[in-house]
């Protein structure tokens, strides 16, 4: 088959026989030369718009309990293990989250993320977000969302309760590599909390991070896990290097690779909200709003948990110069 | 002036705060900063110096 003609089939086993890609059909399209990329991000545009349309969902984001983290994930600047110049603080207060909750409301996002660097909450932690959750959807019109590490069945029950919107809790990468990254805690403890999550009734976010020397098989492989943990919302991180940690010096994604991924995350996971996440402005430089016609509908707006983005008002113009209306997702049925 | 990102003094580290990196170590002595990323901006605090905070980004 040329080039051509894989994209081509892809294309009609997406929109006319709606079935999905199978793990052969991605690896060839992974393999695709630079110069199809664009062609491929155009079928994945194509596939994003038949599915999901062209709303684009924000989300603001924090870091409530920052550094000091038991975990070894070796590319988290939050670890106490590494020697990161991220200090580590305690629970932020109540009117400091209300804060950054309103900042995110007044950009236009509906989602807002509660975010902490732990392994999994105590009981104390618990009751916090059991209180913050419907607070900050009260005060602001938010859908909140949390990610809190690694849950019990009750943890899961008792978030739900609370009215937690969506639980993040990302796979981060295969299976197979994912002991070269971290140590302190299995895959399969991660892919349990994904199901329990999806148990309780919350929409399960559930991300990847890409460029930590994992191969092109390992991210088809991590893409068929992902498929079958069913997230609503997959956020697509790059590696940003962060001084200090064992990853610290690895070398950034090229961006049309960025690209490349992008587009095969779409068209593997042809109905998830698909996020641009970390990484994305040290890693894409000016390709960012080919990324948004390339499969993205959906974007982290602002700063990351301990990171600076670039300024909402830069995305919002973006957006605008697309014609991409804002608004709130759900995953298509 | 001590280095943002590593706190070292300059005759040792000209600079090495990334670009996309809110303050990480206090310019006068130093010392590692309570630092609080929210979506709009970004506040260090220096238990010696006092508070710096960003410019409201927009």
């Amino acid at each position: 088959m040329t080039d051509r003609q894989l994209i081509a089939a892809a294309g009609a086993a997406l929109l006319d026989e709606h079935r999905d890609l199978t793990a052969g059909e991605l690896l060839a399209l992974a393999a695709l030369p630079d110069a199809q990329v664009p062609a491929l991000a155009a079928l994945a545009h194509e596939v994003r718009v038949a599915r999901n349309g062209t709303t684009v969902e924000l989300e603001g984001i924090l870091s409530a309990k920052t550094g000091g983290c038991p975990e070894d994930c070796s590319f988290c600047s939050q670890s106490a293990r590494f020697d990161s110049p991220v200090l580590a603080t305690p629970f932020l207060d109540r009117d400091e989250v209300l804060r950054a909750a309103r900042e995110t409301a007044e950009v236009g996002a509906t989602e807002f993320c509660l975010v902490l660097a732990i392994r999994g909450p105590d009981e104390r932690t618990l009751r916090r977000l059991e209180e913050l959750v419907p607070l900050v959807a009260e005060e602001t019109g938010l859908q909140v969302a949390v990610s809190a590490g690694i849950l019990t069945d009750e943890q899961a029950a008792r978030l739900a309760a609370a009215g937690t919107h969506r639980y993040n809790h990302n796979l981060e990468t295969a299976r197979s590599f994912f002991g070269r990254i971290v140590t302190t805690h299995t895959w399969d403890e991660r892919f349990e909390t994904c199901r329990t999550v999806r148990r309780h009734g919350m929409e399960l976010c559930c991300g990847a991070l890409l460029g930590m020397g994992e191969s092109t098989d390992q991210r088809i492989e991590l893409l068929e896990q992902l498929r079958a943990v069913d997230p609503a919302e997959v956020p697509l991180n790059f590696l940003n290097p962060r001084p200090g940690t064992p990853l610290g010096d690895r070398a950034l994604v090229e961006p049309i690779d960025a690209i490349r991924w992008i587009a095969l995350f779409r068209l593997a996971l042809p109905e998830v909200i698909l996020r641009y996440a970390g990484g994305r402005e040290v890693t894409l430089r000016e390709l960012q709003a080919l990324g948004m016609t390339a499969g993205i509908n959906a974007l982290i707006v602002g700063n990351y948990l301990t990171t600076l983005g670039r300024s909402p008002d830069q995305d919002l113009a973006m957006l605008d110069d697309l014609r991409m209306p804002i608004g709130a997702l759900s995953k298509a049925i | 002036m001590y280095c943002a990102g590593c706190g070292r003094p300059p005759a040792e580290c000209p600079g090495c705060l990334p670009p996309l990196d809110p303050p990480r170590h206090c310019h006068e002595c130093g010392r590692r900063l309570r630092v609080l990323v929210t979506p709009g901006g970004w506040t260090a605090r220096c238990r010696e110096h006092g508070e710096q905070v960003s410019e409201r980004q927009t």
